[in-house]
């Protein structure tokens, strides 16, 4: 390796679908890194590779169609260059498709950067008959052309090669556009004036700065503003002759310079391709005729989201079922190496660290769904199929301030039963309009999660147990009912003020997605997610732990509890006897060996399936403890292959059976009364005088508070405070109704509304957290669903009891509210005007 | 007359864009420019937006966009 290694860093540029990211993976293979630009939510690729004695540090930026101040894309990928400076600029240009690359491309120029011009997807313009003269290009752009084919590695080399002698060879004479004879003097006279002022000079490129000037750009006007002496006179004056043009020529020099840019653009591809036919899409038309048109477009997408939601929730959910035992696994490969547990109280570096795995344990448990999604998504935005989704759906969703990229944030979100608001967040990431991005985040939430669904079938079943199908289509519906309610309001009243994008969309050529990519952006953004959320949902449940079951209860309890399962233990000594064999077996320290056994013993032989799992085990704890053995086979075992009945051993089954009866009851008990006595248990007994308004006692308080880590835990919350009796098996919700005698079908509403409109996880609140950039919007994202769902709880609750309804009555005539309500909104017309 | 009155199917060539700020430079960008032809190509099923090829490549705009784009038929 050589010592003089030098680091060199050269960006990535390029319109979007020019297969930018293909040449970025052709290049660094798997030396990847995501990040963020600094301040923002847009995604930072690096990756680094080697040449010759170099390293170099590829940055990718984001693929826009030109470089101005308007978007934040565009601001990203300028503000980069101008700051960076990088030493070379790949600009990665569809080869199929030069004049409008070439746009792009005259811009980056302008800049003084030095390019290298890579023509990608050759293949893909020589089957349409377009034929490069890259000599002429090269010399028509005073800058190397490399052809290349990205996603079959074609041109990988001499690429390198371009980068390497580009960037050594430093500044070259930049290609200029003539931008007409109107136009030139005044740009020359604004180059002038900037030159003189060292500290801008020094900084930027004047011509760019004089160019941007002209075209009435915020971000330039502001540099000039923050780096020039006489930055007042240079904006005057040039504010002064872009008026003076327009009056003159009828234009603004803005449009003059694009104009110039297209024409100039017009004139390289003339002199330096040749096509051999004419440019056809003849394929994507003829499926754009199917998938766009009036009837079966709309049925086709229908179709495509429901194969969606059935491949990554269904089948994904399915695969939890084999990944989760691997998860189990795990978490008692942790447990075992904790404390061991107590009698009747368990330490607290055993409990608290458990609690914490199971949360954590809970979120990783839908990686394969995870994993499904985004692999559908990638390959939906491959494709080119999500612009044809977007094409579809913009008109019903502008209606309520989304775009119509907002469906498949809400469809992985849980548009009918189950999705997950984590990767449906992350989904509205590709979103350009920022106004409909964030309405959309907010939004997302309000979906039915997978985690939600459990306890929906609870409450139906409790009381809409004749109307099932009809109570979980109610809820499915009503949500995005809701939430495009919600989307409006948002949109119409905190969300006014955010930067609207106009729509304008490419429609791209369909394209079949390579297998590579699509499972590189999946893993990549699997682990993006896993990587980023697991570290704060362990801190929160933490947190939450402590809520839930601090400060504990009292002394007296304990010792009331200690000394009932002292006299348990004394009854279970005293009734296998003083003479039995296994009297010292059982005595002092050794009944808690013996208990640690016995739960194992159970636990693993849930566990095992099949005659010969069962045998493995048997031998496995007759190997551990030969003593314990006996007793858990109740007194039957074999020795030396001769069938012993032991009376003894027995007994003291008999005896431990009840004991460990007892125990559990007892455990159950000091579990409700922590609970009970906790932080949140005073919290939700203190809020029942308030939440009797939309039916809440605070059982359900304290269940639907502790769902706040994870909504997975209200069923079991549920279950906790509503345990069975010993010896009975009812179901929760037998349970539940013996309980709250008192209840109606209204109760059962209320609760479920509120839960459809729980606040979000603690997983999607930092996903949402990431993805806004702002702790704000965060906390807003928890806050108004609480109000939201309170104010709907109520109305159904208390409006159902003044006017009589019966549950079904008040389910029929919320609908109705809601449905109203959702025309009334999307009657109000606030369309973005841009002018 | 403007864009968004041209029904699907028809041709017509681009006069101006009316619009300054970011829509205008929006459709400059994408290669709006007077002297340019344009089709109609679809509308989507609920009519709005509309899909245009211009220069070999296919762009979807809202009608009250497309209102912005000055033309005359072919």
């Amino acid at each position: 390796m050589s010592n003089t290694s030098t680091k060199i860093m050269v960006a990535l540029a390029g319109q979007p679908n020019s297969g930018k990211s293909t040449i970025f993976n052709m290049l660094t293979g798997a030396r990847q890194h995501v990040a963020n630009y600094p301040g923002v939510t847009v995604e930072k690729k690096s990756g680094s590779f080697r040449l010759k004695d170099d390293r170099v540090e590829l940055v990718d930026l984001p693929g826009t169609h030109s470089l101005t101040s308007y978007t934040l894309e565009e601001r990203i990928a300028r503000d980069f260059l101008l700051n960076d400076k990088p030493a070379a600029v790949v600009d990665v240009v569809d080869a199929s498709n030069l004049e409008r690359n070439l746009y792009l491309t005259f811009q980056l120029a302008e800049m003084d950067i030095s390019l290298v011009i890579n023509l990608n997807m050759m293949d893909v313009a020589e089957k349409r008959g377009i034929k490069i003269n890259t000599q002429k290009l090269s010399q028509e752009l005073g800058a190397p052309v490399v052809p290349t084919v990205g996603n079959k590695g074609k041109g990988k080399e001499q690429l390198k090669e371009a980068i390497l002698s580009t960037s050594k060879k430093g500044q070259v004479t930049p290609f200029r556009i003539n931008y007409g004879d109107d136009l030139e003097p005044i740009l020359d006279s604004l180059e002038k004036r900037l030159s003189e002022e060292t500290e801008i000079s020094g900084r930027y490129p004047v011509r760019w700065l004089a160019v941007k000037l002209m075209e009435n750009d915020k971000e330039a006007q502001r540099l000039v503003g923050k780096y020039s002496q006489k930055s007042g006179v240079i904006l005057r004056s040039a504010e002064e002759k872009r008026e003076a043009f327009k009056l003159e020529h009828k234009k603004s020099p803005q449009k003059v310079i694009a104009i110039t840019r297209h024409q100039e653009a017009q004139r390289i591809v003339e002199a330096s391709v040749t096509r051999s036919r004419e440019i056809t899409r003849t394929l994507t038309d003829r499926i754009d005729q199917v998938a766009c048109s009036r009837y079966f477009g709309p049925v086709i997408l229908v179709a495509t989201i429901y194969l969606i939601y059935e491949l990554a929730i269904v089948q994904g959910y399915k695969i939890t079922e084999y990944t989760w035992p691997v998860l189990a696994w795990s978490r008692d490969l942790i447990a075992s190496l904790l404390p061991s547990e107590g009698f009747i109280f368990d330490p607290f570096f055993r409990s608290m660290p458990i609690w914490v795995v199971d949360g954590t344990i809970a979120v990783l448990n839908y990686v394969p769904i995870f994993l499904i999604l985004f692999a559908l998504i990638a390959i939906l935005e491959d494709t080119g199929y999500m612009a044809r989704m977007a094409f579809i759906l913009d008109r019903i969703f502008r209606y309520f301030g989304l775009h119509g990229q907002s469906v498949l944030p809400m469809v992985i979100g849980g548009l009918y039963v189950g999705g997950c608001a984590i990767p449906g967040v992350l989904a509205c990431r590709g979103m350009k309009d920022e106004k409909a991005r964030l309405a959309t985040i907010m939004i997302v939430p309000l979906m039915n999660c997978l985690a939600k669904i459990p306890f929906y079938v609870l409450l139906i079943g409790m009381f809409f147990a004749a109307y099932k199908g009809i109570a979980m289509f109610f809820i499915a519906t009503i949500t995005i009912i809701i939430a495009l309610s919600v989307a409006k309001i948002l949109s119409l009243t905190v969300l006014r003020k955010k930067e609207s994008a106009p729509f304008v969309m490419e429609m791209p050529p369909y394209h079949i997605p390579t297998t590579g990519g699509v499972l590189r952006r999946c893993l990549e953004r699997t682990w993006l997610f896993v990587k980023k959320i697991i570290t704060i949902v362990i801190l929160v449940s933490v947190i939450v732990y402590v809520l839930i079951y601090f400060p504990g209860i009292s002394k007296e309890r304990k010792a009331h509890y200690i000394s009932q399962s002292g006299q348990a233990q004394q009854t279970f000594l005293k009734k296998i006897g003083k003479d039995s064999p296994y009297a010292s077996l059982m005595a002092g320290d050794n009944l808690m060996e013996f208990t640690r056994y016995w739960r194992d013993y159970k636990k693993a032989k849930m566990g095992a399936k099949g005659k010969k799992a069962k045998q493995a085990l048997d031998q496995e704890f007759r190997e551990k403890n030969f003593e314990f053995f006996k007793i858990v086979k109740r007194g039957k075992y074999k020795v030396k292959g001769e069938m012993i009945k032991d009376k003894h051993a027995k007994k003291v089954y008999n005896a431990y059976k009840k004991l460990g009866k007892t125990t559990n009851k007892l455990r159950r008990e000091i579990k409700e009364e922590t609970i009970i006595t906790s932080y949140m248990g005073r919290a939700g007994l203190f809020i029942e005088p308030l939440t009797r308004w939309a039916g809440f006692n605070w059982r359900v308080n304290i269940a639907l508070m502790s769902s706040f880590a994870a909504k997975e835990s209200s069923v079991a919350t549920l279950g906790g405070i509503y345990q069975s009796p010993p010896g009975e098996k009812h179901r929760l919700e037998e349970r539940m109704k013996e309980k709250e005698k008192g209840w109606t079908a209204l109760h059962v509403l209320a609760i479920m509304l509120f839960m459809a409109m729980y606040p979000p996880c603690i997983p999607t609140l930092l996903m949402i957290r990431l993805e806004t950039g702002s702790t704000k919007w965060m906390l807003f994202a928890t806050f108004y669903p609480i109000v939201l769902g309170t104010i709907i709880a109520v109305l159904v609750f208390t409006g159902g009891n003044l006017l009589g309804l019966s549950g079904m009555q008040a389910m029929i005539a919320f609908y109705i509210l809601a449905l109203i309500f959702l025309v009334l909104m999307g009657l109000i017309k606030r369309e973005p005007e841009f002018t | 007359m403007t864009l968004d009155e041209i029904k699907p199917d028809q041709e017509c060539e681009i006069v101006d864009i009316t619009s300054e700020g970011i829509m205008g430079q929006r459709l400059l960008d994408m290669g709006f420019i007077p002297g340019t032809r344009i089709k109609v190509i679809r509308n989507a099923p609920l009519v709005d937006p509309v899909e245009f090829e211009l220069k070999g490549y296919h762009i979807s705009l809202r009608h009250s966009e497309a209102k912005q784009v000055e033309v005359s038929l072919l």
